[in-house]
């Protein structure tokens, strides 16, 4: 839309007594009722948005369509409206608006302890979950923002508050500015909103992660189940609204393609169908996003480029934030070719303002004029279940617009937007455009006057001869004022104001500075020619970039593909009990090993000449905290019920330089804020793929427990001592209790009577029915032993300790014990109180003692170069090279279960493996390639020629976006997006 | 390979005593050494094959082939053939002795209240008897620059050798520099909740600098006056200005570099020393023309952002040695007390990705000497230096090869012994005796 000056914005008020209601007393005037019709015609009339009328008339009455057709009877008492030439569209919806609601005030964060309880009676047991509420109670119009909202063309809106993880139901309301309170509700319960973001409103801890938001959204639909079935003792008004408001379209706010993908899950799991509104980076992963099959509702808004005239500030930019500037325009058009239905929204636009050129904007990166449409009418309304609103059917609302021409146009303008049948002008249609050359005559002197601009608000430019004259100009409502002081203003000024009757020729009064009257004319001479001053808004469409897999520095434009490759003369360090073969051949065919030997056969595989080099099994990390999004759950003791699956983070930069230190699988541990953490994830690294598919198939399932120091909050400041464990001796209680209660849940579960579904008493009964193993962090010698005795007591046995930095100092009863695993640092102390006996000999006295030891990261940068920390067991305590290499491949392959597929080079295994440019152990030695089941991920040389290509892109795309900025498109300092980097105690609630 | 019993002999040969807490200084050299037959790297770029190497009264005597020497005029006669000799590894820019234990506050003593507090002095408070510092000898780091930390201007640093009973002992020079966190133009605006924190644009780059200009100018105001009554911050960077101390100054960005440089000259101080240096092969040029040396942050690190070339920490030694900037080795950041032994295999991945094996040598040796002003005496197996140096099994940069089987700090042969050691030794013990 053309920017205007104040936009005229007037509401007709005339025939609206027909509404007001029969059985309400009137005492400001007499009871009047009018049934008249409107009629608009010669227009084209966009129905729907593919059913279209040209030159067709649209007949309302009561605020509702009679008929929209190209032969449509008007009767005879109505107002005809001739709107030839021009446009009626439905006006359109937004169903994830905050129109007229506040969101609380934020609790205040001062200095004060954790809050673990409730603070809503009768309500469920986190204050996160508000299914109870009604934005219809919060809900008041505010006309100042509808205006804005009626000015880019909406006539309805869902609001909702934007608060808590379910934050109760939205109301549907029409924004026309007659104070009709009762006529503006359509619906006072039209959906109902959720989110992974928790209310502001409530200090409530729990959940303080992502995957903590999933797994309590999982508990409140199997509790709701549980509630609706009787079960319950007490009432819960919050799993009552819950249960009433199953019915409705439910919305989540997902806010990212990964997050909308973690909504669906939960959707899927619970056969519910969520509306997802997401992030506007759909487009990175479009076929995850439709296989989804949920509905979306997109945001239009779009990032500014980035000021990069500055070269160091430009060069802190990333690719991916750079890209993001190029593509995120076409996200719309994206989901349109892929034939994923999908409503727009104003929520994340800075400015209502920008709604049509983003609008515009999508629709020149490919999005058709009619799905655009569709967006804003149809699909909203489908998606809500509403037939009255977002089309011109007859029965429907009369919610329309009328504009000069196509929607899509950027010149076109937006003259009336009808709500309710309720007309709210923006533009006068009936404007008489005087912009030209005339000749004025006034006050006896012949003047020359042009007029350009706007039709609506015209500018002067008055000369007497060849002498200029300032002078101003109102045009409204018809009247024209101008003034100005002529012969340099020795009289004062002479006044101007008259009816423009015609444009080619009117006149009226004048009043000069000392009050005497007289009269003037204006006579065209020349018509407006529009002016070319219109470079600074012209349009830029950069050449976008393509999309690569992650869509960052480093993805793959297309997926690396399994190949059949033959390993010529390696040293192959098997990991098992063959040793390390010298002058050894390895052939990999369709994702396995499928051929260990001297002088194979290639068989049309590709040959990698690997003489003077070491090829091994690619290295497992036991313990990692990368590519998640977030890793502690620290709102309870015990958060068994977390998924580190739901929260993987496949875009992490960190699997791609993990992978360039030869590591190819990894098992994402919960951090250690509390005792009993949760579920761990086992992915392999196979950069590029969405993070379901690097889960492993059938994967082992574990889970984090954590002891010492980070459990009972011992560094977490002087507030936080009122989560019960705070000692080691407290730990032990926590474990008794929840495993007992976990036996006596699975003794009911089994039992075949009713049993309240606990996804945490689900895991604990998995533990002590040993199908889920425990990896525990652990630092002293006391606690690694009472976890021990724990355990022996509910007859299973602790699978894996994880730091077990005083492991050396038990080791004989973690032998005796049954401990599968012990994966340990090789050099870190120090840091804490409780690791100073940490030594670095650890793994060599456990190794020593006939445990299977592996060697751990719990750090992005180390884990990047395992190979060099397993090479320290030999330098302290004197464990063989060979011995000292399984640490890192088939020992923590052991311990994870997954000895049978990785771990080793062994016929019939999954195809991961390196290949080293020099004795792995040595700190000389540089993964060159790594490969995950017969696909090279990774390949140092393919590296460095993908950084050249990063430089050469980013340099397009700085120059894109100086041309951007040149052509007046709005920018913004450049920033750095920090990389996320956890370890055990990194307690971040990321989303 | 280290066999168990051998080191135990060895250990109770050296300290006497086990169960103690610390290693026990070791005594005055009495005894003259040679070392024969080994490699040496002298740790000025090159190496003699089938070396000696003698010293006596705590000084090197001779350094040269084999060949060279008279075996004969020694008391002790080492073998070391198929063995490396080095001189002690120096660890720049360390806070060795000034914290124990990271999570105990009780044990920190390396940063203080204020901004600019030159004044304050990082050797009184080097813990000479801490287990950390310990831990570093076995690995061949010998001596270490003790800095302080935080603030603008964070106080004054030493270099200390790492066998002392107190730290009046351990202190090889005092005083010998100033740290200055110089500001960085991009900042975190801090962690949300809701994703990532962005650094952005410091808006306060240029006020930052000018405290820094401020209290500069002051001071050498201050000191060409009268001095009195006398002002301990001003006094205390007096050596910047004479020469007689340099100016650490940690910095990372290109821009932040060049402004640094820029400051250093037009305000007098004499020398001054890139400490991190991330981007400063950008500016490679500049540092040459104005002799400023970099210390760089430890290699292993991550790559400063996800566009970066995924070995770029890696590379940044060679890079800037190729351009003829002088190259050290320092040891900030995460866990670095206890990560300070891994010195030198910070600078055999160095090694790994293009640097020179001998220059990688040089960068913890004679590159390290010469920034923080001891190569008078220490840095290289050369005549007439201190013989602070130790005997490895093999490439001591690479954690396959270094072993140490012993170690010298001014001629005197110290404990390669450690709390940590002694831990294993008395479990092995425990276990060896079915107990």
């Amino acid at each position: 839309m053309r920017k205007r000056l104040p936009v005229l914005l007037l509401v007709f008020l005339c025939s609206f007594t027909f509404y007001a209601q029969e059985y309400f007393p009137k005492n400001d005037g007499v009871k009047t009722t009018d049934h008249h019709y409107t009629a608009f015609t010669n227009a084209k009339i966009y129905v729907t948005p593919t059913q279209i009328i040209d030159n067709g008339t649209l007949l309302i009455q009561r605020g509702k369509v009679i008929a929209a057709g190209r032969k449509v009877s008007v009767p005879a008492h109505s107002l005809v409206i001739d709107l030839q030439g021009k446009h009626i569209y439905p006006s359109f919806i937004d169903i994830h608006s905050e129109f007229g609601v506040k969101k609380p005030a934020r609790q205040g964060r001062g200095r004060r302890s954790p809050q673990y309880d409730a603070s809503r009676k009768g309500f469920y047991w986190n204050d996160h979950i508000m299914p109870d509420k009604n934005a219809f109670d919060a809900f008041a119009f505010d006309s100042n923002e509808a205006k804005k909202l009626l000015q880019a063309g909406f006539g309805t809106v869902n609001t909702h508050v934007a608060d808590g993880i379910v934050r109760g139901t939205s109301v549907l309301v029409a924004l026309d500015s007659t104070d009709r309170y009762d006529m503006r509700i359509l619906d006072e319960k039209a959906a109902q909103h959720l989110s992974f973001v928790k209310s502001v409103a409530s200090a409530q801890n729990y959940p303080t992660s992502l995957m903590g938001a999933m797994a309590l959204i999982r508990q409140m639909y199997k509790d709701a189940e549980w509630y609706a079935g009787g079960h319950a003792e007490n009432r819960d008004f919050a799993l009552e609204a819950l249960n009433a408001h199953k019915g409705l379209p439910q919305i989540f706010d997902a806010g990212s393609y990964q997050n909308d993908l973690r909504a669906a899950k939960i959707a899927k799991e619970f056969g519910l169908t969520y509306i997802i509104k997401g992030g506007g980076d759909e487009y990175q992963r479009i076929r995850e996003i439709k296989a989804t099959g949920a509905s979306y509702i997109l945001p239009l808004g779009f990032p500014d480029a980035y000021d990069v005239t500055d070269p160091y500030q430009a060069s802190k930019v990333s690719l991916a934030d750079m890209r993001l500037w190029n593509q995120a325009p076409g996200n719309p058009a994206a989901l349109a070719k892929n034939g994923i239905p999908f409503a727009l929204t104003l929520s994340g636009l800075e400015k209502t303002d920008n709604f049509k050129t983003n609008l515009i904007r999508a629709v020149d990166y490919g999005l058709e004029k009619t799905k655009a449409l569709e967006a804003l009418t149809t699909i909203p309304a489908g998606l809500l279940g509403k037939s009255d609103i977002g089309n011109l059917k007859t029965g429907s609302y009369a919610n329309f617009l009328i504009t000069s021409g196509d929607l899509f146009d950027k010149e076109s303008i937006l003259y009336e937007n009808w709500v309710l049948g309720a007309r709210h002008i923006m533009e006068d249609m009936d404007i008489k455009d005087i912009r030209g050359t005339y000749t004025l005559n006034a006050g006896g002197t012949t003047y020359t006057l042009t007029m350009t601009g706007e039709a609506a608000s015209p500018k002067p430019e008055l000369t007497a001869g060849t002498e200029k004259i300032g002078s101003k100009l109102t045009y409204q409502n018809g009247w024209f004022n101008l003034f100005f002081a002529p012969d340099s203003g020795k009289d004062g000024f002479l006044r101007l104001s008259g009816l423009v009757a015609t444009p080619e020729k009117f006149g009226g009064k004048t009043v000069r500075g000392n009050g005497t009257e007289g009269s003037w004319t204006a006579t065209r001479t020349a018509g407006h020619k529009e002016s070319k001053d219109t470079a600074k808004e012209e349009k830029f469409l950069p050449e976008t970039a393509a999309v690569t897999y992650p869509n960052k520095a480093y993805g793959f434009p297309e997926l690396p593909k399994q190949e059949n490759i033959l390993f010529k003369n390696a040293t192959v360090w098997t990991s098992e009990d063959a040793g390390i073969l010298e002058n050894t051949d390895v052939l990999i065919k369709n994702g396995k090993i499928a051929r260990i030997g001297k002088d194979l056969s290639a068989g049309g595989a590709r040959v990698i000449d690997a003489a003077g080099k070491h090829l091994t099994a690619g290295i497992i990390d036991e313990h990692s905290h990368i590519a998640a999004a977030s890793i502690n759950e620290a709102g309870h003791n015990s958060s068994a019920e977390v998924l580190m699956e739901d929260v993987i983070d496949a875009d992490d930069i960190n699997i791609y330089r993990n992978l360039s230190g030869g590591v190819t699988s990894i098992q994402i541990l919960h951090g250690s804020a509390n005792p009993i953490g949760g579920r761990s994830a086992i992915i392999k690294l196979k950069w590029g793929l969405p993070a379901a598919e690097l889960i492993y198939k059938n994967s082992p399932k574990f889970i984090k427990f954590a002891l010492g120091e980070n459990v009972k909050q011992s560094n977490w400041g002087d507030l936080q001592t009122v989560r019960f464990p705070q000692s080691r001796m407290g730990v032990e209680q926590v474990y008794m209790d929840y495993f007992q209660r976990a036996k006596e849940y699975d003794a009911l579960k089994k039992s075949g009577k009713p049993y309240r579904f606990d996804y945490e008493m689900e895991t604990l009964a998995e533990i002590i029915n040993k199908e889920r193993f425990i990896s525990c962090h652990s630092y002293v010698q006391s606690e690694i032993n009472m976890l021990m005795k724990v355990t022996e007591r509910f007859d299973f046995p602790v699978n894996t300790f994880t730091h077990i930095l005083e492991g050396y100092k038990v080791a004989d009863k973690m032998k005796a014990h049954g401990v599968v695993g012990a994966s340990t640092f090789s050099d870190w102390w120090a840091y804490k109180f409780e690791v100073n006996d940490a030594i670095p000999y650890n793994a060599a006295i456990m190794h020593s003692q006939g445990l299977n030891v592996a060697i751990n990261s719990d750090d992005a940068e180390m884990s990047r170069r395992l190979n060099q920390e397993a090479a320290k067991t030999v330098k302290y305590g004197g464990v063989s090279e060979e011995e000292a290499w399984k640490m890192v491949t088939i020992n923590p392959a052991r311990m994870l279960h997954l000895d049978h597929r990785v771990g080793s080079i062994k016929e019939g295994k999954d195809a991961d493996v390196v290949l080293w440019s020099d004795h792995p152990l040595s700190i000389y030695a540089i993964a060159e390639k790594t490969l995950i089941e017969g696909v090279p991920y990774y390949d140092y040389e393919t590296m460095k020629q993908m950084q050249a290509n990063i430089a050469q892109e980013r340099n397009t795309l700085i120059n894109q976006m100086i041309e951007a900025k040149n052509k007046g498109m709005k920018t913004q300092a450049p920033k750095k997006t920090d990389e996320k980097h956890f370890h055990c105690d990194t307690e971040v609630y990321g989303i | 390979m280290l066999k168990l019993k051998n080191i135990l002999c060895g250990a109770a040969l050296l300290t006497g005593t086990w169960g103690i807490a610390q290693q026990t200084p070791a005594p005055r050299q009495t005894a003259s050494v040679l070392i024969t037959g080994a490699v040496a790297h002298i740790g000025n770029g090159s190496t003699i094959n089938n070396s000696a190497i003698g010293f006596k009264d705590g000084k090197i005597t001779y350094a040269g082939p084999l060949s060279g020497v008279t075996t004969g005029a020694y008391d002790r006669v080492i073998d070391a053939s198929g063995k490396h000799v080095y001189p002690g590894f120096i660890a720049a820019n360390s806070t060795l002795g000034l914290v124990e234990v990271d999570a105990v506050r009780a044990s920190n003593d390396q940063s203080d209240t204020g901004d600019l507090i030159p004044h304050v002095r990082s050797i009184v408070a080097y813990n000479s008897e801490s287990k950390v510092v310990e831990s570093c000898r076995p690995n061949g780091i010998l001596m270490a620059q003790v800095a302080p930390r935080g603030g603008l201007i964070s106080g004054t640093s030493s270099v200390v050798q790492l066998d002392a009973w107190n730290w009046e002992d351990a202190a090889i020079k005092t005083d010998d520099g100033i740290h200055l966190h110089w500001p960085s133009a991009f900042r975190s605006k801090g962690w949300g909740f809701s994703g990532p924190s962005e650094f952005v644009p410091n808006k306060d780059y240029e006020k930052e600098i000018g405290e820094i200009r401020t209290f500069i100018s002051g001071a050498k105001t201050y000191l060409s006056g009268p001095k009195s009554p006398e002002n301990l911050p001003y006094q205390a960077v007096s050596g910047l200005f004479d020469g007689s101390q340099k100016l650490y100054v940690n910095v990372d960005g290109e821009k932040e570099i060049a402004d640094v440089v820029r400051f250093a000259k037009t305000n007098g101080i004499r020398h001054m020393v890139v400490v991190g240096g991330n981007e400063a092969w950008k500016v490679a040029d500049l540092l040459v023309e104005n002799d400023v040396p970099v210390i760089l942050s430890r290699p292993h690190r991550l790559p400063s952002g996800e566009d970066d070339n995924v070995k770029q920490p890696y590379l940044l030694a060679k890079m800037l040695s190729d351009k003829g900037v002088l190259v050290g080795l320092e040891m900030s950041g995460a866990m670095e007390r206890m990560n300070t032994r891994n010195l030198p295999f910070y600078a055999g991945t160095f090694a790994a990705y293009g640097l020179d094996k001998e220059k990688a040598v040089q960068l913890i040796t004679g590159n390290n000497a010469r920034i923080l002003g001891i190569d008078a005496f220490a840095g290289t197996l050369e005549t007439g230096k201190d013989a602070t140096l130790f005997i490895s099994e093999g490439d001591a940069l690479d954690m396959r090869t270094n072993s140490i089987p012993h170690a010298y700090i001014q001629g005197r042969e110290i404990s390669l012994e450690s709390h940590q050691t002694q831990l294993w030794k008395r479990y092995m013990g425990k276990y060896e005796a079915g107990q």
